[in-house]
């Protein structure tokens, strides 16, 4: 068999239903052999943008993403988005067309070394010298991706590789991996310490990251949280895995989080971190009370714990559910009821702030997501790009029940959400010719602003060409808003320098060019009455939100 | 000259690493892109072909070198990681110093070389070359008697060693 048909039937067996993909010279063979497959291949418009499809497909789906391109400039388009699923967690396996083996290190034609570039942000690399060594790479890539704190992993496949004749192959070899072994099971005797501590505390407080998402451990954190009536605050990551209507919520830490949050963070005693690795944004403004109090630190990922926060009382290194399970087998008979009543209170004292007063009547996007959560279906699912429309959609997006919410919060990589919506949509079923499947029903919000738009204009084609049924929210303000707002904050008044977009762009004549049909909304009722029309269209639709470019984060 | 060790910080690690292509850059990787200093790394084949053994020598507190060793293992090529003690474990290092020396003095310095069990290897009108090996400590005291003749220039090879007794790095926890 041909090495390049063998990739392929290596792909179905670890059940790769799509590649998002761009060709080159040297993929020719795979693609020649792609032609025969069963496996779907969706043509991106930038390789930039093919890892951002495979994240948002893997975030929606639990299952590893795969995405593709060519040598050289294909590969190296890949970087951005390998390094984004990295910092976030996202299992993909990412696929490179190499020049042939014997030109390696000659500075050929369209020749690049992608292991070495990436090196810093895959979980772990190949560089395929012998194709009958395709099956066994092919499955520890998607073993290692997927398993433990899931990366992404890159397989870089020498064109004349993909061209060898192979016979009596055995595409299920074993894997040749000792070094690989990851924990899930929490240490017993660190359990049992830290039932403990969570007796003895007095005011505790669940620090909840992205890894409680990433091992599906929702409802046992809640569980958790009810059993113990312990108070659950998220990261930025975090953000949809504890419900925001219970309770128990406690908001969103950090930098660009809630001050009411912060606030919660500040007169805890004990922090149970569950899956979060403790970032500089997530703890930005509580690092020092976080160093005060006792910490308990969950994480699948032995280098997170003490990493970032030295004093780590009590280190569980195992997945975020298995240890909840483990924790919710013991009666903890934790009375917080004083702790409740001091954190309604503080609750009380520190609201959110909708209403700033622009006197322009431009729409506001705070009260907009506001609306939105009460008009959007129960299990919507929303991918924010980078910027205020970012922070706005996570702070004011009410997130229960099936909604999930979604963004590039390690990298913070402009671009991100048009792609991984697709990624997503695709993912679902969600595009034309399925309407009259359940999968079709779940809604995809997809927030950008004008600047992050632009980065990934280019995939509108694709998602037009397939019907994605996606819901666009482009929020207009003219800037790079928050950076505008950071050169406000640090250099005071007027101190913009190269935030400014103010070159007009007809967005719905760019719509219509795309096919794609479109909405402009310039007050906060109009945008929501347009977020309801479009909802209601099938397939893809671009709502455009006029705000006031002196609209701020809080 | 440089040559003298900081036995406090300077502590030692012994890896197995799967024999990969690109174990060494990523192991080197890690160190220059985490801000972590290695002193001295030697590489070498095992018994078993494919894996090698990786010493490293590198310097930092208790905080550092745990942080260190967890990202090493984060390496999808590294199987094993165990410190090499002092006192647990024996530590060695190969030294060549070429040092000046003529009819006059060529007598002294082998009389401190046996002393020490160094060897000479190269003896021209001029120079010798010395070579010896052991523990840091009496490389560095070598190279206080030496020192005076005037050192030409030296090469050192970077600790390498084994955990003491019948146990291998495969057994230690
Ligand atoms: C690829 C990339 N380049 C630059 C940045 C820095 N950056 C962060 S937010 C931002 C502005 C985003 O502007 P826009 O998309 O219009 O969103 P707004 O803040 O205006 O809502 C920039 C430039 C980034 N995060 N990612
Ligand atoms: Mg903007």
């Amino acid at each position: 068999m041909l090495a390049s048909k063998l990739i392929l039937k290596c792909l179905e067996d670890e059940n790769v239903e799509v590649i998002f993909g761009y060709p080159g010279g040297a993929l020719l063979p795979l693609y020649e052999a792609m032609r025969e497959s069963p496996i779907r291949h969706i043509l991106v418009r930038n390789e930039q943008a093919a890892p951002h499809y495979a994240s948002g497909y893997a975030r929606v789906s639990g299952r590893t993403g795969v995405c593709l391109a060519t040598s050289g400039p294909g590969a190296t388009n890949l970087v951005t988005g390998i390094a984004t699923a990295y910092l976030d967690s996202i299992p993909l396996v990412v696929l490179t067309g190499q020049v042939n083996r014997d030109l390696i290190g000659t500075d050929a034609f369209q020749e690049a070394d992608i292991t070495g570039a990436t090196e810093p942000f895959t979980k772990h690399s190949y560089l395929v010298k012998d194709a009958s060594q395709l099956p066994r790479i092919i499955k520890e890539a998607f073993y290692i991706a997927s398993t433990g704190r899931p990366g992404p992993v890159l397989i870089d496949i020498p064109r004349d590789v993909q061209e060898e004749n192979l016979r009596n192959i055995d595409r299920n070899p074993d894997m040749n991996i000792p070094g690989y072994k990851p924990n899930y099971k929490g240490h017993t005797g660190q359990i049992r310490r830290a039932i403990r501590k969570i007796k003895q505390s007095k005011r505790p407080v669940i620090y909840a990251g992205g890894g409680v998402k990433l091992s599906y451990a929702e409802n046992e954190l809640l569980a958790f949280a009810e059993a113990n009536q312990i108070p659950v605050i998220t990261t930025m990551m975090g953000i949809g895995c504890f419900p925001e209507d219970h309770p128990l919520y406690c908001g969103i830490v950090g930098s660009h989080g809630y001050d009411y949050s912060n606030a919660i963070m500040e007169e805890a005693d004990l922090c149970i971190c569950v899956a979060a690795r403790m970032s500089d944004r997530g703890v930005a403004g509580t690092q020092k009370d976080i160093e005060k109090m006792e910490l308990i630190h969950i994480d699948i990922d032995p280098a997170e714990i003490g990493k970032n926060i030295e004093n780590t009382e009590i280190p569980i290194v195992g997945d975020a559910r298995t240890v909840l399970l483990d924790l919710l087998k013991r009666d903890l008979n934790t009375d917080t009821s004083r702790w409740l009543t001091r954190i309604s209170a503080i609750k009380d004292e520190i609201p959110l702030l909708f209403h700033q007063s622009l006197e322009n009547g431009l729409a506001n996007p705070k009260l907009f997501f506001e609306q939105l959560s009460t008009v959007a279906s129960e299990d919507a699912i929303l991918f924010a790009d980078v910027g205020l429309n970012q922070i706005w959609a996570a702070l004011y997006y009410h997130i229960y029940g099936k909604r999930r919410y979604f963004t590039s919060g390690g990298l913070g990589t402009m671009g991100y959400s048009i792609p991984a919506s697709a990624g997503a949509a695709v993912a679902l079923g969600n595009e034309a010719g399925n309407e009259a499947e359940d999968g079709n029903k779940r809604q995809i919000y997809c927030v950008c602003g004008d600047g992050s738009f632009q980065m990934s204009l280019a995939e509108l084609a694709v998602i037009s060409q397939l019907g994605l049924n996606i819901n666009i929210l482009l929020f207009t303000n003219t800037k790079l808003g928050m950076v505008r707002q950071l050169q406000h904050d640090t250099y005071g008044k007027d101190h913009y320098s190269g935030t400014d977009l103010n070159f007009e762009i007809d967005f719905m004549k760019l719509a219509q060019a795309y096919g794609i049909p479109s909405f402009r909304a310039s007050t906060t009722e109009d945008a929501v009455t347009a977020a309801q029309k479009a909802a209601a269209i099938q397939g893809p639709t671009i709502v455009q939100i006029d705000v006031d470019k002196d609209f701020l984060r809080i | 000259m440089e040559h003298l060790t900081n036995h406090n910080k300077h502590r030692c690690l012994s890896l197995l690493v799967m024999n990969n292509a690109g174990v060494l850059s990523r192991i080197s990787g890690l160190f220059s892109r985490r801000g972590y200093n290695i002193d001295a790394l030697t590489v070498g084949t095992t018994e078993d072909e494919q894996i090698s053994r990786i010493t490293i020598t590198v310097s930092g507190d208790d905080k550092v070198i745990e942080q260190i060793i967890k990202q090493l293992y984060k390496l999808v090529d590294v199987i094993k990681i165990v410190e090499l003690e002092k006192g647990q474990a024996i530590r060695r290092e190969l030294v060549y110093i070429k040092v000046k020396a003529d009819d006059t003095n060529r007598n002294k310095i082998v009389a401190i070389c046996n002393l020490f069990r160094a060897n000479v290897v190269d003896v021209a009108p001029e120079s010798l070359i010395l070579e010896i090996v052991g523990p840091a400590s009496k490389i560095d005291a070598f190279f206080e008697m030496i020192k005076p003749f005037g050192i030409i220039e030296f090469v050192r090879s970077g600790a390498t060693g084994l955990q003491r007794g019948k146990r291998s790095v495969h057994e230690s926890k």
